[in-house]
């Protein structure tokens, strides 16, 4: 009993994993989805949106509430700026090199941020009170912190489902992916959605950096880190597929629980065994369109 | 007595047309594809362009929408300068395009199809109005817009452009491909928004459906306006026009 009790709290925290892979591949899809753009800055991005919360509780004494909200509407500046200035030039081009400038900024980015803070971790101490919402059951053991992670996870999933699948704006979105110069051509400035949903996505990123704050320690290489398995997350649930980022995302993060629990050696191996799967039976990916 | 508070100003805003387009050229890319297109559409009339396969009649409603390379020349409507304006900026000034692939959204309901081209002005078709023209839209709501037959999907690319108040319609080719029947209806349609004060310019590659709603016809060649028909002089002129149609 006890046993079974221990391996589902690894199941548990694997799907609170899943939760931070469903926030950032999300972002990822709505950016590939609207701009056809590889954005591998997203890592970077993650990573700022984590530090700009330090900064502002340690240089300004603003704490996590406030950051939740303040952090990405900061991080999503920084994508505007990046978008008119870098990414706007290279619409016209092969995919490849968007995939290659996003990559070279997430290296310079994360560059000046090793260069200002050093490689080693800073602490970021979640605001008191979250051991209300610990569950604990005998061997069982979730942190109130991480079972917040999950639940605002899911609510910011649903919501930008909702957003996108059920509201107008989601509608010109949805029709701007599949014919951008038409629907220019009923009146709507495309050029400025396409930076509007740049600077989303990298807010959703952002987002997800500063509900991870105080999970993981907050150091340069953290969002390099979890990219890797995001990028996996999104080759399988198909580049550019909403509904298929997030539940992708959760799923992995359950699988990756599990074989923790089964034989935990190939825990962070077994993403992209399933990757390599699924690009091998169904190269769109399993919400893909092919 | 009204005529005698009418100011020359006046008059001469009343003639001048809504549209004048002059010496208008167009590129994609490297190739030159309008070579100095002229004409007019005053308020209210129906205008269509005819010509052959290639002649420039697609290429002009796309160039007169902004949806070229590359353009040059003058495209002034009511009064407004638009050759260097985007695409939102001319639908924003009251130009409205449907264009010959209909370009309906697999992505958007019949209804998200109907309500996406944002209201730019007052004097739209309201819903209703648009479902008593085409009573298929209202029934399939909420199906897949690419669901449609090609027919609805025509209607609908139609309906929604008149619900945005643009006075200008610019319609690629609505007859083709489609069943006599559902060309009747279009055309029925057409003539219906034109007595409601509309001003429409039409390409099209069938002539005797022209001739049902137009009352000017302009003959494209080679990127260029090279002849105009009154619509009561084309059954007189039938053999200059197939001269030029090469039929």
């Amino acid at each position: 009993m006890e046993d079974l009790l221990f391996d589902l709290q690894l199941v548990a925290l694997g799907i609170t994993n899943g939760a931070f892979y469903a926030l950032l591949s999300l972002g990822l899809a709505v950016i590939f989805g609207m701009l056809n753009v590889i954005n591998f800055a997203h890592g970077a991005q993650f990573m700022m949106g984590a530090f700009v919360a330090w900064m502002l509780l340690n240089w300004l004494g603003i704490g996590y509430w406030p950051s939740l909200i303040l952090s990405p509407l900061i991080v999503g500046l920084i994508g505007v700026v990046m978008e008119r200035l870098l990414i706007r030039p290279l619409y016209k081009l092969d995919h490849l090199y968007g995939l290659l400038l996003t990559f070279g900024c997430a290296l310079v980015i994360e560059g000046l941020f090793r260069n200002y803070f050093g490689a080693s971790g800073l602490r970021y101490s979640p605001p008191p009170g979250f051991d209300a919402l610990d569950l604990e059951y005998g061997d069982f053991f979730m942190p109130g912190y991480r079972v917040w992670v999950l639940l605002a996870g899911t609510a910011i999933c649903v919501a930008t489902w909702l957003v996108i699948e059920k509201t107008k704006i989601g509608a010109y979105l949805r029709a701007a992916v599949e014919r951008p110069q038409l629907v220019q051509a009923f009146g709507i400035n495309v050029p400025l959605m396409m930076t509007l949903t740049y600077a989303a996505g990298v807010a959703l990123a952002a987002l997800a950096g500063v509900l991870a704050a105080p999970v993981y320690s907050v150091h340069p290489g953290m969002g390099a880190n979890f990219i890797i398995t995001v990028f996996a997350v999104v080759v399988i649930g198909g580049m550019g597929s909403i509904l298929g980022s997030i539940v992708t995302g959760f799923l992995l993060g359950f699988v990756q629980g599990v074989t923790d629990v089964v034989y935990s050696e190939a825990s962070q191996t077994v993403v992209f065994v399933i990757m390599a799967i699924v690009l091998l039976t169904r190269p769109a990916g399993l919400f893909g369109r092919a | 007595m009204s005529e005698a508070t009418t100011t020359p100003r006046e008059v001469a805003a009343a003639a001048a047309p809504m549209l004048q387009v002059q010496g208008l050229e167009a590129w994609y890319g490297e190739s030159h594809v309008l070579h100095g297109v002229n004409l007019e559409i005053r308020q209210g009339e129906v205008v269509t362009l005819l010509g052959r396969n290639g002649a420039g009649k697609t290429s002009t409603l796309r160039a007169i929408m902004g949806l070229v390379g590359r353009r040059a020349g003058s495209i002034r409507f009511e009064g407004k300068e638009l050759i260097a304006a985007r695409p939102d900026r001319i639908a924003r000034a009251g130009i409205a395009y449907c264009p010959e692939e209909r370009g309906i959204f697999a992505s958007l309901d019949v209804t998200e199809n109907l309500m996406l081209p944002p209201v730019i002005a007052p004097g739209g078709l309201t819903v209703e109005e648009i479902h008593a023209l085409f009573p298929n839209l209202k029934e399939r709501a909420r199906s897949q817009g690419t669901k449609l037959s090609g027919g609805e999907q025509q209607m609908l690319a139609i309906g929604r452009i008149l619900r945005t108040g643009a006075r200008l319609l610019l319609l690629d080719e609505p007859s083709e491909g489609l069943a006599p029947v559902i060309v009747q209806q279009i055309g029925a349609m057409i003539r219906q928004i034109k007595q409601r004060g509309f001003t429409v310019l039409l390409v099209e590659q069938n002539f005797r459906f022209a001739q049902t709603v137009a009352d000017r016809h302009y003959v494209m060649d080679h990127g260029r306006v090279v002849d105009t028909l009154a619509n009561a002089d084309l059954s007189a002129s039938t053999g200059r026009l197939q001269a030029y149609l090469g039929v």
